[in-house]
C-alpha cells in the first residue's frame, strides 16, 4: 500500500449510511400544486377545500368527492352509472384504455350524473372528472348529460353542470362531434322551460365542452385562473398562445 | 333598393313554397339521372380512400361557397356585420331568391387565389362571423324564410382575437338557438366541414355533402398529432376517422350525398347545381310544410338518435 493512502480521507462509508438512512416519504402523505408546484400535505389539500394554501390555485378533484362537497350529506341520486361508450368508430385499443380507466377510477364514463340538494334546494348536478381521458365527451358522456338535462326539464329542475374538459373525444370522431350539438339543444328546450342552468367552469375547459355546453349557462361561475378557451393547448393554433392559458380568472358571466 | 328589399317581404315565403307559387317543373320529386351515374359511371361517383377524398376537399380550384350562391340563387342582397363588432369576411350571407322564393343563403368563404384567401382568413370564421349567421337566421325566421347554409371551413379560427371575443361561446349559442330555430335549415358541405367550426352551421333539418367533402371532429393532422404523436400520419387517421360523404351517410349522421365531377370546378359545376336545385325544391317542398312545432321535434330527434 502506498504511504498517501494510507491517510487519504474516504467518504464513501459516511455516504453510503446517510444515503441507506434518508428518510422515504410515503406514498399519497404529498400533493404536488399544478399551479404553482409546492408539495403540498395531502391533509391539507382536502382540508382546504382543494385549494392550494400557498398560491390559492385550484386543484382538480375527483367527481364524487367534488359532489360530496358540494351537496347536501345523503342527498346525490346518481342516473345512468352504467352507460358506456360502444366505440362508434371501432377504433383500436379504445375499449382496452377505457376498461383500464374504469378499474382505475370506479367510474364507467368521464361523468357523474344525477340529482342532490344544495343547502335544501333540488337541482340536477352533472360533474366531468379529468381523470377519465381528460373528461373528453363523448358518446356517453353526451348522452348521459343530456338525459339529465332532460329529467331536469321535465321535473322542473334546475342544472348545474362542473365541466373540466380536454374537449371532444377524438377516438370517437364525428359522433363525439354530434354530442356536442345534442347537449346543446337538450339544454335550449330546458332553458325554454324556463328553468336555470349553472355552468361552473373548473380547470382545464377547452374545445367542443367550451364550444357548447360549458358556455351556455345562464350564470356561468368559473375557478380562479382556470384555463378556459376553445383552440386548447395541443389544438392547431396558428399563433403561440400565452403560456399562462387562453382564458383565466374567476367572474361571474 | 328599398324597393327590393319590400318585394321580397311581401309575402309569406313558407306558404309560397305550399302553395307552388314558385312554378312547377324544377322538383319532380325523383333523382335526377346525373344523380344516379355515379354507382355506374367511370366519370362520378369514383371511390376514393378517405385520404384522397381530404385533398380533395381542400384544392384551391374547387368551387367555393360564393359560386354556389351565385349558380343556384338570384339577386343575392348580401348583408353584414354582427351588430356587435365586425363584418367577418369569412362568411357570407344575405337574402336571394330560389325561384321565386324568398331565402336566406349563408355560405362560409374561401377565396381563389391567394389574395382573396387571406381576405377571407382561408374560409376561418371568427366569432363575428358565427353572430352574423346567427343574426341572419333569427332574421329569417322572423319573415318564415327557409335558411340554406353552405359549409366550407378548415375550421373556426383559434387566433387570439378569436378567443378574446368568445369564440367558444359563440359557436354554443349557434348550436343552441339552431336547434330550436322555426324555420327550415338546410346545410351543404361543400369541401371541409372542420369540427365545431362547421357545425356552428349545421344544426340543420337536413345535412348533404358533396361526394369529395369531408366532415370531422378534427382535421387528420391534429388526429395524428393528438392520438399518435406524428402528424405526419394524418393519411392513416383520415381511414380511422370515418371522415367521408360515404362514411357519414353509413353513421346517418348526412342523409344525402351530392356526385361531384372529376376535377371539379366552377366550369364544371353545372351537372352538380342542376342535382342541387332539385334536391333543395324536394326539401323546401317538405320542410316548408311542416308546422314549427314538427320542425323542431324532427329536427331534435335528428340530432337525439346521435
Amino acid at each position: 500500500m502506498k504511504l498517501q493512502n494510507m491517510f487519504k480521507k474516504t467518504n464513501r462509508r459516511n455516504r453510503s449510511t446517510f444515503s441507506e438512512s434518508r428518510p422515504e416519504v410515503p406514498e399519497g402523505l404529498l400533493r404536488k400544486c399544478n399551479k404553482c408546484g409546492a408539495a403540498i400535505i395531502a391533509e391539507d389539500v382536502r382540508e382546504g377545500n382543494y385549494i392550494c394554501p400557498k398560491c390559492h390555485g385550484y386543484f382538480r378533484v375527483h367527481a364524487r368527492r367534488r359532489i360530496e362537497m358540494i351537496a347536501d350529506p345523503d342527498t346525490f341520486e346518481e342516473w345512468d352509472d352504467e352507460l358506456v361508450t360502444c366505440n362508434p368508430l371501432q377504433f383500436r385499443g379504445y375499449e382496452e384504455k377505457v376498461a383500464a380507466l374504469q378499474e382505475k377510477t370506479g367510474l364507467k364514463e368521464a361523468v357523474v350524473t344525477g340529482r342532490a340538494e344544495i343547502e335544501g334546494q333540488p337541482a340536477v348536478i352533472g360533474v366531468c372528472d379529468g381523470r377519465f381521458l381528460m373528461a373528453s365527451m363523448g358518446e356517453a358522456v353526451g348522452e348521459k348529460i343530456t338525459r339529465a338535462v332532460e329529467r331536469a326539464t321535465r321535473e322542473k329542475l334546475p342544472v348545474i353542470l362542473f365541466a373540466c374538459s380536454g374537449g371532444a373525444r377524438m377516438q370517437e370522431g364525428i359522433v363525439s362531434l354530434m354530442q356536442m350539438a345534442k347537449t346543446s339543444a337538450a339544454l335550449k328546450r330546458h332553458s325554454d322551460a324556463g328553468q336555470l342552468y349553472i355552468s361552473v367552469l373548473t380547470d382545464p375547459t377547452t374545445g367542443g365542452v367550451t364550444a357548447s355546453f360549458a358556455m351556455l349557462g345562464d350564470i356561468i361561475l368559473a375557478e380562479p385562473n382556470a384555463l378556459i378557451g376553445f383552440a386548447g393547448p395541443r389544438g392547431e393554433a396558428s399563433e403561440r398562445l400565452p403560456a399562462v392559458g387562453i382564458s383565466s380568472g374567476a367572474w361571474f358571466y | 333598393m328599398l324597393g327590393q328589399i319590400l318585394k321580397m317581404h311581401a309575402g309569406a315565403p313558407r306558404e309560397m313554397v305550399k302553395n307552388q307559387k314558385y312554378g312547377t317543373g324544377i322538383s319532380t320529386g325523383n333523382p335526377h339521372p346525373w344523380e344516379n351515374a355515379g354507382a355506374e359511371s367511370a366519370e362520378y361517383g369514383k371511390v376514393r380512400n378517405a385520404w384522397e377524398s381530404v385533398q380533395i376537399s381542400r384544392q384551391k380550384e374547387r368551387p367555393v361557397g360564393g359560386d354556389y350562391i351565385s349558380h343556384l340563387f338570384s339577386d343575392f342582397m348580401e348583408l353584414h356585420g354582427d351588430r356587435y363588432y365586425k363584418d367577418d369576411p369569412a362568411i357570407i350571407g344575405g337574402l336571394a331568391y330560389f325561384h321565386g322564393i324568398p331565402v336566406t343563403v349563408i355560405a362560409q368563404a374561401k377565396g381563389k387565389s391567394t389574395k382573396e384567401n387571406v381576405e377571407h382568413n382561408f374560409g376561418m370564421p371568427s366569432p363575428d362571423g358565427y353572430r352574423k349567421a346567427l343574426r341572419l337566421m333569427k332574421q329569417a325566421e322572423k319573415f318564415g324564410r327557409p335558411v340554406i347554409c353552405f359549409v366550407d371551413t378548415p375550421g373556426a379560427f383559434c387566433g387570439l382575437e378569436a378567443e378574446e371575443r368568445g369564440q367558444g361561446e359563440a359557436i354554443a349559442r349557434n348550436l343552441f338557438e339552431l336547434s330550436s330555430l322555426e324555420t327550415p335549415i338546410l346545410s351543404v358541405i361543400i369541401g371541409e366541414g372542420g369540427s365545431g367550426g362547421a357545425l356552428a352551421m349545421a344544426v340543420a333539418d337536413e345535412v348533404w355533402m358533396l361526394e369529395n367533402s369531408v366532415y370531422s371532429i378534427l382535421s387528420p393532422e391534429g388526429f395524428a398529432s393528438i392520438l399518435w404523436k406524428d402528424s405526419k400520419r394524418a393519411d392513416e387517421a383520415a381511414e380511422v376517422m370515418k371522415l367521408t360523404a360515404s362514411d357519414l351517410k353509413s353513421l346517418r349522421i348526412i342523409e344525402k350525398i351530392v356526385p361531384e365531377p372529376e376535377n371539379y370546378t366552377e366550369e364544371n359545376m353545372g351537372p352538380v347545381c342542376e342535382v342541387l336545385e332539385s334536391a333543395v325544391s324536394v326539401f323546401l317542398e317538405t320542410y316548408c310544410g311542416m308546422g314549427p312545432e314538427e320542425l323542431t321535434r324532427k329536427r331534435y330527434q335528428r340530432f337525439r338518435e346521435m
